[in-house]
This record gives C-alpha cells, sequence and structure tokens, in this order.
C-alpha cells in the first residue's frame, strides 16, 4: 500500500451568508433538501472524508449537483471550506495564507476544466505555457516545456492556431498539456472528458491511462459516467446531496452497492464485461485436474462459452502462465443473478 | 391651512425660505470656489498645457503633413481603402471652406477629452466590476452624470474655474466618460467564468488575472465603449463651445445667433463628418481585435 497524498477529513461546505452558524444544525443531521427550505443556504457538502492515494486514480461520481466540483475545489482551494481539513501531504490546505496558496496552486496542482478553460485570446503554445509564464519561468525554457507537451498529446502543428480553430477533443488535450506542462504532482479534472463525443472520449481516457504509466501523478478525476470511471479509476467516491456514500474499489462498487443511489447507478452496467476474473478467483488451486485456463487479467464474460461448454471449474492464470487460483461455474452465476 | 386649500395646492416651502435656502447654498458654493478656485485651477494646469500644446501642434503644422498623418492613422486603424479616400475627400472640402483650423481645434479637444476619459474610465470601471458595493455606489451616479442636463453642471464649474477651455473639457469628460466606465465593468464581468477560473487554479495573483485574462477578453467591450465616448464627446462640442472652447462648435453659436444657415449647416456637417470617421475607424479596430474570437473554425 502506498502513501496517502491528500485527506480530506471532516469537510463542511455550505453556500450562504450565514454558513458558519448553520453548521452545527447539518451536524446534527439537516440535510440538502431540509436546510434550502428552512434556511435558504446550499448544502455543498456534508461531512467529507477520504483519502487518495499517492499515484492513484480517484474517480468521483455522483448526480449533478451531488457536489462533485465543489469537491475537487477544495483541494485546491478554489473554494473555501466551511470547515473541515484538507491535507495535502500533511500540510493543511486550508490553513496556507495567500501567497502560500498561490506558491501551492502554482507548484502542486494542475486543473483540467471541462469547458476546457483555454485563453481565447492566446494561441496553443502559450496557452499551454499559461502555469509556467505565472510562475515566471524564463520564457525559452517555458516554451521548450510547452512545446514537449505539445508534442506529448499529439497536437504537432497546431502550436499557433488559436483554441477555436481546433475541435472540442483537441481543445481538452491544450487543457491536459497545460495540466501537465507545471509538473504538478496532483491532477484534477473536473469531468474533463463529458464534454466530448464518445469515441473521442474513449480516445482521451485511453491516452490519460498511457500517460499515467510514466507520470504516476495522483489524480483526482470527476465523472457522472460509470463507464469512465470504471475504466479509469483505482477508486470510485460517490456522491448524494453533498454526502458520501460509498468509497471504494469499482469491484467493490459493483458488487456491493452501499445504498439505493449506488444501486441505481450500477444496475445497468454489464458487469461481466467490467469486472476481471481476479476480483472473483479463489485462491484455492484445482490440484491434479487439467481444467481449461484463463488469464486473470480477462473479463468474467471471457469464461461464460467454457462453462456453457459443460465446465465447472476453470483454472485462472498470471501473466507468466502460472495457475494462481481457480474460479467456479457457482460463483459466475452469482454475479450474474444479481442483475 | 384649511383642508381644500390642502389638495388644490402643493404645501410648498415659503417663498422667503426657498430664497435663504438658495441664498446659503450659493453663498457657501461661491465662498468655496473664492477660497479654492485657484487651487483647483492649478490642478488642471498640466491638462491645459497638454491640450494647448496638441492644438498648437495640430494648427501649426503644415496642413498637408497632418492631413498624411490623419489618413494613415485612419488606413491603419480601419484597413479601408475606401474610407480613407472618403476622409481624404471631407478633410478636402473642411480645408476648402476655411474650416481647417476649428476642425484642428475640435479634433484636439476631443482627443484629449477621450485620452482623459479612457485613463480614468477603464480604472473606474476595473474597481466597479471588483465589487458589487462599488458598482451599487458608482452607477447612479453615471446615471445622474449622463440625465441632468449639460447647463445644470456647467454653472458649477464656470463659477468655479470661469470659461475657459478647462470647464469645456470638464462638461465634455464629465458627459463622455459613462459609457467607458459601464463598458468596462460590464466586458469584465462578462469574461467567461471558466477561463477566469483556470487563471486562479494555476496561481494566478490578481493583477495576472486582471491583466492576462479580464482586461484582454473585455478588450472589445472596452473599445464598443470608447468609440460611444468619442461620439458623446463629439456631440458636447457645441454646447462646450458656449462656454469658450474653440473649435465647430463656436461657428455653429454664431450661425444660430445670427440666422447664418450656410454657415451652421457647413459647420455642422463638418462635425458630422468628424463623426462618421472616428466611429468607422475605432469601430473596425474594435472588430479586428476580436477576430480570434468569432475568427474562421477550420
Ligand atoms: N457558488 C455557489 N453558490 C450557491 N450554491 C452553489 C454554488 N456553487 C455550487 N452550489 C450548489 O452546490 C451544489 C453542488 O454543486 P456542484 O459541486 O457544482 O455539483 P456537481 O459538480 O456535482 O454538479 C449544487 O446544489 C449547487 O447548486
Ligand atoms: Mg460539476
Amino acid at each position: 500500500m502506498s502513501n496517502v497524498k491528500i485527506k480530506i477529513e471532516n469537510l463542511y461546505k455550505i453556500f450562504g451568508h450565514n454558513a458558519k452558524g448553520l453548521t452545527s444544525e447539518v451536524k446534527e443531521g439537516l440535510d440538502k433538501d431540509e436546510l434550502l427550505a428552512k434556511h435558504n443556504h446550499v448544502l455543498g457538502l456534508d461531512n467529507i472524508n477520504i483519502d487518495i492515494e499517492e499515484q492513484s486514480i480517484q474517480v468521483i461520481m455522483g448526480l449533478s449537483g451531488s457536489g462533485k466540483s465543489t469537491l475537487i475545489r477544495h483541494i485546491n482551494r478554489l473554494i473555501e471550506p466551511t470547515e473541515g481539513v484538507v491535507m495535502v501531504d500533511n500540510q493543511d490546505v486550508t490553513k496556507l495564507n495567500k501567497n502560500e496558496l498561490l506558491e501551492f496552486r502554482r507548484n502542486r496542482t494542475g486543473m483540467v476544466f471541462q469547458r476546457f478553460g483555454l485563453f481565447p485570446h492566446q494561441n496553443i503554445v502559450d496557452n499551454v505555457q499559461l502555469g509556467l509564464s505565472i510562475k515566471g519561468v524564463d520564457k525559452s525554457e517555458s516554451n521548450e516545456t510547452a512545446m514537449f507537451w505539445i508534442d506529448k498529446v499529439g497536437l504537432n502543428g497546431f502550436e499557433y492556431k488559436f483554441p477555436n480553430q481546433l475541435s472540442g477533443g483537441m481543445q481538452q488535450r491544450v487543457g491536459l498539456a497545460r495540466a501537465l506542462a507545471n509538473d504538478p504532482d496532483i491532477l484534477l479534472m473536473d469531468e474533463a472528458f463529458s464534454a466530448l463525443d464518445p469515441l473521442i472520449r474513449s480516445d482521451m481516457q485511453d491516452q490519460l491511462l498511457e500517460l499515467q504509466k510514466n507520470l504516476k501523478k495522483t489524480i483526482v478525476f470527476i465523472t457522472h459516467d460509470l463507464d469512465e470511471a470504471l475504466k479509469l479509476g483505482d477508486r470510485i467516491a460517490i456522491l448524494n446531496g453533498g454526502k458520501l456514500v460509498q468509497d471504494g474499489k469499482p469491484e467493490d462498487i459493483l458488487l456491493s452497492p452501499a445504498d439505493e443511489y449506488v444501486t441505481n447507478f450500477v444496475k445497468d452496467v454489464n458487469r461481466t464485461k467490467v469486472l476481471k476474473i481476479k476480483t472473483i478467483m479463489k485462491d484455492s488451486i484445482q490440484s491434479g485436474s487439467d481444467c481449461p485456463k484463463v488469464a486473470m487479467d480477462s473479463n468474467i464474460e471471457s469464461c461464460l462459452p467454457l462453462f456453457l461448454d459443460g465446465e465447472s471449474v476453470l483454472s485462472v492464470t498470471d501473466d507468466e502462465k502460472n495457475i494462481v487460483g481457480s474460479v467456479s461455474r457457482e460463483e459466475v452465476a452469482n454475479i450474474l443473478k444479481r442483475y | 391651512m384649511n383642508f381644500t386649500e390642502f389638495f388644490t395646492a402643493f404645501p410648498e416651502m415659503s417663498k422667503s425660505g426657498l430664497r435663504a435656502f438658495k441664498k446659503t447654498v450659493d453663498g457657501a458654493y461661491r465662498q468655496f470656489s473664492r477660497e479654492y478656485g485657484d487651487a483647483i485651477e492649478a490642478v488642471f494646469d498640466p491638462v491645459l498645457f497638454f491640450l494647448i500644446w496638441f492644438e498648437k501642434l495640430l494648427q501649426n503644422s503644415p496642413w498637408i503633413v497632418v492631413l498624411i498623418v490623419f489618413l494613415a492613422l485612419i488606413y491603419f486603424g480601419s484597413r479601408s481603402i475606401y474610407l480613407t479616400i472618403g476622409s481624404f475627400i471631407a478633410f478636402i472640402f473642411i480645408g476648402y471652406f476655411g474650416m481647417w483650423e476649428d476642425t484642428m481645434s475640435t479634433v484636439s479637444i476631443i482627443g484629449v477629452c477621450t485620452f482623459l476619459s479612457i485613463g480614468f474610465g477603464i480604472p473606474i470601471g476595473i474597481l466597479m466590476s471588483g465589487s458589487d458595493r462599488a458598482r451599487a455606489s458608482i452607477s447612479p451616479i453615471l446615471d445622474i452624470m449622463q440625465t441632468m442636463p449639460s447647463f445644470v453642471y456647467l454653472i458649477p464649474v464656470v463659477m468655479l474655474l470661469g470659461i475657459g477651455k478647462i470647464p469645456g473639457l470638464l462638461a465634455v469628460v464629465i458627459y463622455a466618460i459613462p459609457p467607458i466606465i459601464r463598458l468596462t465593468d460590464l466586458g469584465i464581468r462578462e469574461v467567461d467564468k471558466e477561463v477566469l477560473e483556470a487563471a486562479e487554479a494555476f496561481g494566478a495573483n490578481r493583477s495576472q488575472k486582471l491583466f492576462r485574462v479580464q482586461l484582454p477578453l473585455a478588450l472589445p467591450t472596452i473599445f464598443a465603449g470608447i468609440n460611444q465616448t468619442i461620439m458623446m464627446a463629439l456631440a458636447m462640442v457645441v454646447i462646450a463651445s458656449m462656454i469658450g472652447v474653440k473649435g465647430l462648435g463656436q461657428p455653429v453659436l454664431k450661425a444660430i445667433a445670427n440666422q447664418y444657415f450656410t454657415m451652421g449647416l457647413l459647420n455642422g456637417l463638418a462635425i458630422v463628418v468628424l463623426a462618421i470617421i472616428f466611429d468607422r475607424v475605432s469601430q473596425s479596430f474594435g472588430k479586428r481585435l476580436q477576430q480570434h474570437r468569432q475568427g474562421s473554425h477550420e
């Protein structure tokens, strides 16, 4: 297990002029609708506690208005908390003074926005070096860095175009390059791919995963799309009405949803496609048998034909083709029955 | 006072009371202007100096040089050869009918007024965009500046500074500055929230946000304000000439007083021509500023 990079503790956010005065009532159990009806204040976040691991992709999911954007903006303090602690590497972000906060944003975090947030009056190179020029990095050096990242995200030839001359997918590559050019250790992505067409979106997801293999950033990724969450997330946190209702590995979310809200989220997912065999296999090795083998990283769907052929147990192999466990017909049937 | 009288005649202040009230206010103001008039006038000395220098420069340089400079500015501002040719013809007409000198006076006062309006208007607009409270307190003042008949605020200005260029300049600036303030405020407030948030997320401080995002993105709107400011300054030329500002307004006034129809018409037309040129040039310049925004999508 690696370290906790971002630790959010007892975080509350209430929008309205008397936010502080109303926290006690929220702590006593007043929910979002009640707070709005009774005091005309909006409950943004209600006692959020979450640990985000270093170098992992933490997905945050929830319906529109559930507080996803509010939560991610507490990590770089674009939004001031009403109460609570946001620790990044054992430093409380909520306690930073004005200049420390600017430095923190300049060096530690990068952000990618849903509608890209590019500067329409600057060309792509200048857009990508935004963070560097804000920091006052030497022009030729920042230019070079920008060019490197433009190349990395596959935008060579577009350096001197303006954002509105690029398609949505390309604009978001600029957004990604801009965030990466700063070399932050934390990447905050607020519905970064939500505005893109499905095919381009899938491309961008692949590209992000590819980049992440080498970069090993701590990524907080917001989405309201479960497929995207399952594809990208090492862990998935689910928000409802400002409350964190579940936080776990993708398979935890799929196999044991915490409540009805989460169940509704996951009910349309084809589990046999999403779940890997390793998430349901047993360590017990079927000794001496010569039952068919399946790879632990393939999805459950791939063993269905074998079971339909009459097999009752399959051996599971790792990358080196060693047998590491087994999976039985009953276990798979159990997963299927929960539809 | 009996009951019916209350409804037929408005219960007004007594005549003597009103007289005393006016007397006190006027007296106090007269006292104030006697004491501080000179000091306030001194504040405006640099402006006056600049205005006179600029006017003399335009009037004393060979007309052909001035004309070439004007046409060059018009061309680089508008990038329109038609407008440049049209302006050339218009200036020839102005000069031929003996209005060159007055036109130079008018151009110089409009130039200085625009310069002052930009210099004060943009910072005030920025201030206004930054806080709703500032906006709530400045906005009504702008309303007053625009709707109060200009003669009314000419009175205290003349009492304070007498007749001359500076009071005229003040009158023009007071009348012409509101659009640029309002449109600077509007332009900054209209800046895409996500773009501004992006700058903030990357650690931009206040002035970086202002100069890298807010002002550049508001520029086309600010330019619309500058355009309106110039137009309103031109509209004030005739009124300003009543308190001693030289230029195309004075012959118009003379024409009104003496019923010189042709003289009024010619000078009026010269003002119109200047207005059209200023308007077209600043508009197409403003349009070019925002080209990259609506620019062609490949
Ligand atoms: N500045 C604000 N003032 C008042 N309410 C806000 C503000 N920002 C967000 N909210 C409210 O907080 C809730 C969570 O918003 P948000 O975090 O944007 O949701 P999401 O990103 O999940 O769609 C919503 O009910 C929203 O209306
Ligand atoms: Mg959101």
